[in-house]
Order: C-alpha cells, then structure tokens, then sequence
C-alpha cells in the first residue's frame, strides 16, 4: 500500500524529469562518460576523479553564486575582478598580521561583498542593465587593483596555506594518496549552500521572483534593492572564497590570471540550463554544466586530441547545446499553442 | 514647466540639454577633459604627434565599435566580434604568407585579392552562422554569440597552435601604418565607413527595421516586417565590419594572432553605451559613438602622456560610463522633481 502511494507520487516527478533539461544534459554526460570508459583507461579513475574535481573547483564555485544572479534577472560578469581583488586583499594583510584560515576567509568573503555591493547599488539605482554595470566595474575594479599592486605576484605564502588540507587521507592499492583537499571541500560546501539558499529560504524564492517578472515583484512588495543586495553580495561572497581556493591550487597570487575567465563560467551556467531573462535555473543542472564542459575537456585529453584545439570543442558543444535547446522550447511552445 | 524655468533656468536647460542625446552631454564632458589635459600638459595634448598616435590607435576600437553597434541596436549582441576578426585575420595572412611571396606581378596583388575575398567568405560565414541561430532558432544572442566567440577563437588556436603569423607584401602593411596627406589611412577607413552605416541606419529601410525590432521585436513581427531576415542581416553587417577591423589590426601590427585585442571586447559595448546606444536596443546614432570615442582616445592618450599606467586607463573608462549614466539619472530626477 504505502510502496504504491509513494510510487504513484514518485511517477509524475520521474516523468517531468524526463521532460526536463537536466535529464539531457546527464544523459550526454553519461554517455561521454561512458565512450571515454570505454575508450580510455586513465578515465574512470579515482585519480583522475579527485584531479577533474580539484582543477575544476574554482569554476564550480563561481558557477554557484553566478547561477543565483542569473535567476534574479540580472548578469555579473566583474566576479573574476573581484576574485583578484578578493584574493590579493586577503593575502596581503594575511601575510603582513600572520592571521590564519578563517580570517583569510572571512577578509577575502568581506572585500568580495564589498564589490557585490557597490555592483548592487550601481545596477538598482542606475536602472542600467546589469551587464553594462558589470562590465564597467570589471575594468574599474581590475584597472585599480593593477595599478595599486603593479601587477606583482605573491609568492611567499605562509607554510599552512601552501600546504591546504587533507582530510580522511588514505592511499590506494598502489600506494597513492587521496584526500579531501581544500578544492573539493568548498566545491560541495558552494553547491549545498547555493541550494539551501534557493530551495530552503523564504528569500530564495523571492529570487525566483523577482527573476521571473520584477515588476509583479516589485508590487507585491518585495525590496528590489535589497534583493539585488543580496545576490550580488553573495556572488562577491562566493568569488571571494573561490579566489582564495584558486590561490591555494595554485600556490600563488598572480593579479592578472583570473580576469578573462568570467565567460566561461557563464557558458557553463547557462549549459545547465539557466536562463538570461531570469527566473529559471537549477543548482542540480548548473553543476551539470561544470561538469559537461570539464569531462569534455579532460575526455580530449585523455583521447589524445591537442589541447590546442579544446576552445573549439567547447564552443562547438555550447553552440549546439542552446540551439537544441531553443528549438525544443520553441516546438513545445508551438504545440501547446495548437492545443 | 514654467515654475521650472523660473526656479532655475541654469538646471533645467542642463537637463534638457543633456536629455537631447548623447552628443551634447558628451562634448560637455569631453570639454571639461580636453581643458583639465590642457593645464595638466599644455601643447603636449594637442601637438601633430599627439593627435596622429591618437588618429592611429581610435580606428581599430571604432570599427569593433560599429560592429557591436549594430547588434546592440537591434537588441541584441555580439560578443564573437573579436574573434571574428582574428579568424579573418589569419585566414588572410595565411593566403598572404603562403601564396603571395611566390607569385610575381599580377598575380601577386590577384593573391592579395583573394586574400581579401577569403577574410570576407569567413566573416560572411559566422555571421550567417550568428543569424541564423538567432533569428531562426531563438537563441538568445549573448548565448549564441558566446558559443561562436569560443568556436571562431578555437579554430583559430588549433589551426595556429596560438602562435603569430606575420610578414605581409606593402600594400596591406599602408592599410594600417601609411598616411595621406598626413591622415592615417586607418582613420580615413573608419570614417569612410561611419558615412555609409550612418545612411544605412537612419536612412534606408533596412535600418529602420533595425531600430523598430531594437524597440519591440514583436510589434514589428505584427506590423509585418520579416524580422527574422533583418536580423540575419544583421549579424552578417557585424560579422563584415569585423572583417575591416581585422584588415585594419593586422596591417597595424603586420601580424595575426589567435589572441589579438581581446581587451577590447567589453569596451567596444562601453564605447557604445557612452555613445548614447541604448543596451536594450531601439536607441543611438553613429555619431554619439564618434563622440564617445573621440572622448575614450582622449583620456588615453593624456594618461599616456602623463605616465599614467595604461590599467588605470581602463578603470577610468569604467569610471566615467557609471559618472555619465549617474549625472543623467541625477538631472532626469532633478528635472522631474522641479516640474
């Protein structure tokens, strides 16, 4: 009896999931995944596993706070900048006063914020696109931060950061080492918190809202500035952790390496499925979009194919991705049009 | 209206002013820069040095400029402007490179010719390519022309291997570094091309549909435009201006590269928006862009003259799009308060 009550409500849930656009997007991850199996060795391994989710970390995380503002309605593509302000403010004072993990969070957290804020106030009170914000704050934030620093690296970082964590260490049958390492950890930890903002708050679905149409927001009181606050400042929150993360992997700070970068996240949020006029988008398909465009990556180069001509293969594979997608939208709407 | 005038007479023919478009506040600001530049650096500004490096470097930004111009004026965008160029680019130097140093006298300017014909066959390409995922399949342009953005630059690394090719007969390298009657060739090509877009956007039909689909795609559907051609349209008139400013940028450098003038992307819509094109499209005159322009090289060329790092340049630019939106919000709040 309860089996087949709950099988029965189970039924209309698998079915939308068929419909939907993430139960593509894991049918080709699948499948790839499967052919590279196939095709490789080195693929499906556990080592190969830890280094995809390791290399593509800083992506991810930025992939999380970018998808909240892209359902809010809005667009940010300064995060990078951010990232590098983040990161080097973090560092430096870190370094000067000896401070340790949580502080070097919390400051690189803090200067993101701060960047997501004036983001915010610029795009709401401005009643200019947020795209064109974006882009001006990109070049101001990257221009000052290049200036003031004089583009130097840091290289000298304190012993504890370089060496990062590894947690519930254990090696392999051949005697390698895995461990949960700081990459990994904050990549799981970005994409609960994303989903408990989204899914759990009252505020995640005043995102929703808002994304869907502002101006019924809007009239059924809902604070647009307050709002846009908040996710701007946690996408500045997030790329402030996300810089942090990257300077760990890569065991510097170099001002100059992240700006560039920010649309490739964007290609990676939209491939899973969230929409640029707002309202639409999941945690579960923007993490299937990280994860398409890494596995496609990480396939041609196990296949052999000359990293050279990666650019390539992503392009080809978000071009078709949003045509197929757009097509499809296009005949379910003609055929709910004709009923 | 009368109480406005009579409170203050100055404030409200400011705001008028300002409200006639972008021109008038531009050269406002623009005269405000050129005079603090004056006292800062005297005859340096202005010297035939100074303005033929400024008439050397504008062309390049202002023919990207147009390109993304047009899409903005529809609506929409195009981000795989840049790209674009660089593809065209290095097709042509590769038929330059390959074909021309062994043809002797006609046959040599009949390579020179096909090169051209191929840069061209190219640009047509992606942007036939562009169109039609727009227009035809209802993609959203950001999204299409990202996906091509990173295909054309993909093909352009496989082919290259990222590296440079370079070395073109004379008459490309005049395109780009020769002058008449002291003019730059480049900037007479910009200009000779801002006289016939001009006419093509505000005079001929063509254009017009242009700004109506920019207004409201819809409504112009209804009122039996062929929108969908338009817009093919015009992403192939962006994808040929791309063309001529990858002509431009690999005379200037007598190079091609995968990665050429990647900074520009962003500011090309900066550029335009200061110039008065509104983001949302349906709104903005060549001759705004002119101005902004003008206004862009100005800056920094005088940043240029007084040391200052060229970052700060670009924070500036950033700077100013955020002052010269904000002073317009200031004054249409000033002006709708007073009446």
């Amino acid at each position: 009896m309860s089996l087949a009550t709950s099988r029965s409500a189970f039924a209309p849930a698998l079915l939308r999931f068929r419909r939907s656009h993430e139960f593509w997007l894991l049918a080709v991850i699948l499948v790839l995944s499967l052919a590279l199996s196939l095709a490789t060795d080195s693929f499906l391994t556990l080592q190969n596993l830890f280094d995809l989710l390791t290399s593509n970390a800083f992506v991810g995380i930025l992939a999380s706070g970018l998808l909240v503002v892209l359902i809010a309605g809005g667009i940010d593509i300064s995060f990078t900048a951010t990232a590098s302000v983040a990161q080097y403010v973090a560092l430096t004072i870190g370094i000067r006063y000896g401070l340790g993990w949580f502080a070097l969070f919390a400051l690189a957290g803090a200067a993101g914020v701060l960047c997501g804020l004036i983001n915010a106030i610029f795009i709401t009170k401005l009643r200019i696109s947020s795209i064109i914000v974006s882009i001006a704050t990109l070049n101001i934030f990257y221009g000052l931060l290049i200036v003031v620093t004089g583009g130097k690296y840091i290289t000298s970082l304190p012993k504890f950061f370089r060496d990062g964590i590894s947690w519930f260490e254990h090696d392999d049958a051949s005697g390698v080492p895995y461990a949960l390492n700081l990459q990994i950890l904050v990549l799981v930890l970005a994409f609960v918190a994303a989903w408990l903002l989204l899914n759990r708050t009252n505020v995640g679905r005043q995102i929703y809202a808002m994304g869907g149409n502002k101006d019924a927001a809007q009239r059924l009181g809902f604070h647009v500035l307050r709002l846009n606050i908040l996710v701007y400042g946690y996408l500045g929150f997030v790329a402030g952790i996300a810089s942090l993360v990257q300077a760990q992997l890569a065991q510097s700070v170099t001002p100059t390496v992240l700006v560039g970068k920010e649309l490739d996240v964007l290609a990676a949020v939209v491939l899973g499925g969230a929409s640029l006029t707002g309202g639409v988008g999941t945690v579960f398909g923007a993490i299937l979009g990280v994860a398409l465009l890494a596995i496609l990556q990480n396939g041609l180069v196990l296949v052999g194919v000359s990293s050279y001509w990666n650019q390539w293969f992503v392009g080809l594979t978000i071009l078709c991705a949003v045509s197929i997608t757009a097509w499809s939208d296009r005949r379910r709407r003609a055929a709910k049009a004709i009923n | 209206m009368s109480t406005a005038t009579r409170a203050s007479p100055a404030a409200f023919l400011l705001s008028r002013f300002v409200r006639g478009g972008a021109v008038p506040m531009l050269s406002l600001v623009l005269l405000a820069l050129v005079a603090i530049f004056w006292l800062l650096l005297g005859e340096r500004i202005f010297g035939v040095g100074a303005l033929q490096s400024m008439a050397f470097q504008l062309p390049e930004l202002g023919i990207l400029s147009l390109a993304m111009m047009v899409t903005l004026l529809s609506g929409g965008l195009n981000l795989s402007i840049i790209a674009t160029a660089n593809l065209c680019a290095l097709t042509m130097a590769w038929v330059l490179t390959t074909q021309v140093p062994g043809a002797h006298g006609f046959m040599s300017g009949g390579w020179q010719v096909i090169a051209l014909l191929a840069g061209v066959a190219v640009a047509a390409v992606i942007g036939l390519i562009n169109g039609f995922v727009i227009a035809y399949l209802g993609v959203s342009p950001i999204l299409a022309t990202l996906g091509t953005m990173t295909m054309c630059k993909g093909l352009s690394i496989g082919m290259t291997r990222g590296n440079v090719i370079s070395g073109f007969p004379e008459p490309i390298v005049f395109l780009g570094n020769g002058t008449l009657a002291g003019v730059p060739v480049a900037l007479l090509i910009f200009l000779a091309l801002c006289v016939p877009m001009t006419v093509l956007l505000n005079k001929s039909p063509f254009g017009h549909k242009v700004y109506m689909i920019g207004s409201s795609e819809k409504a112009t559907r209804y009122s039996g435009v062929d929108t969908k051609r338009v817009l093919l349209g015009v992403y192939v008139l962006s994808s040929l201006l791309a063309f001529v400013a990858a002509l431009v940028m690999m005379a200037r450098f007598n190079s091609a590269n995968a990665a050429y003038g990647e900074s520009y992307l962003l500011v090309t819509i900066l550029a335009a928006v200061l110039g008065g094109v509104d983001p949302f499209g349906g709104f903005g005159k060549v001759g705004g862009l002119i101005m902004a322009l003008i206004l862009l090289q100005v800056i920094s060329s005088a940043f240029n003259l007084l040391d200052f790092s060229p970052f700060l340049t670009l924070a500036i630019w950033g700077a100013l799009i955020i002052a010269v939106t904000a002073l317009g919000v200031v004054l249409e709040n000033f002006g709708a308060t007073r009446r």
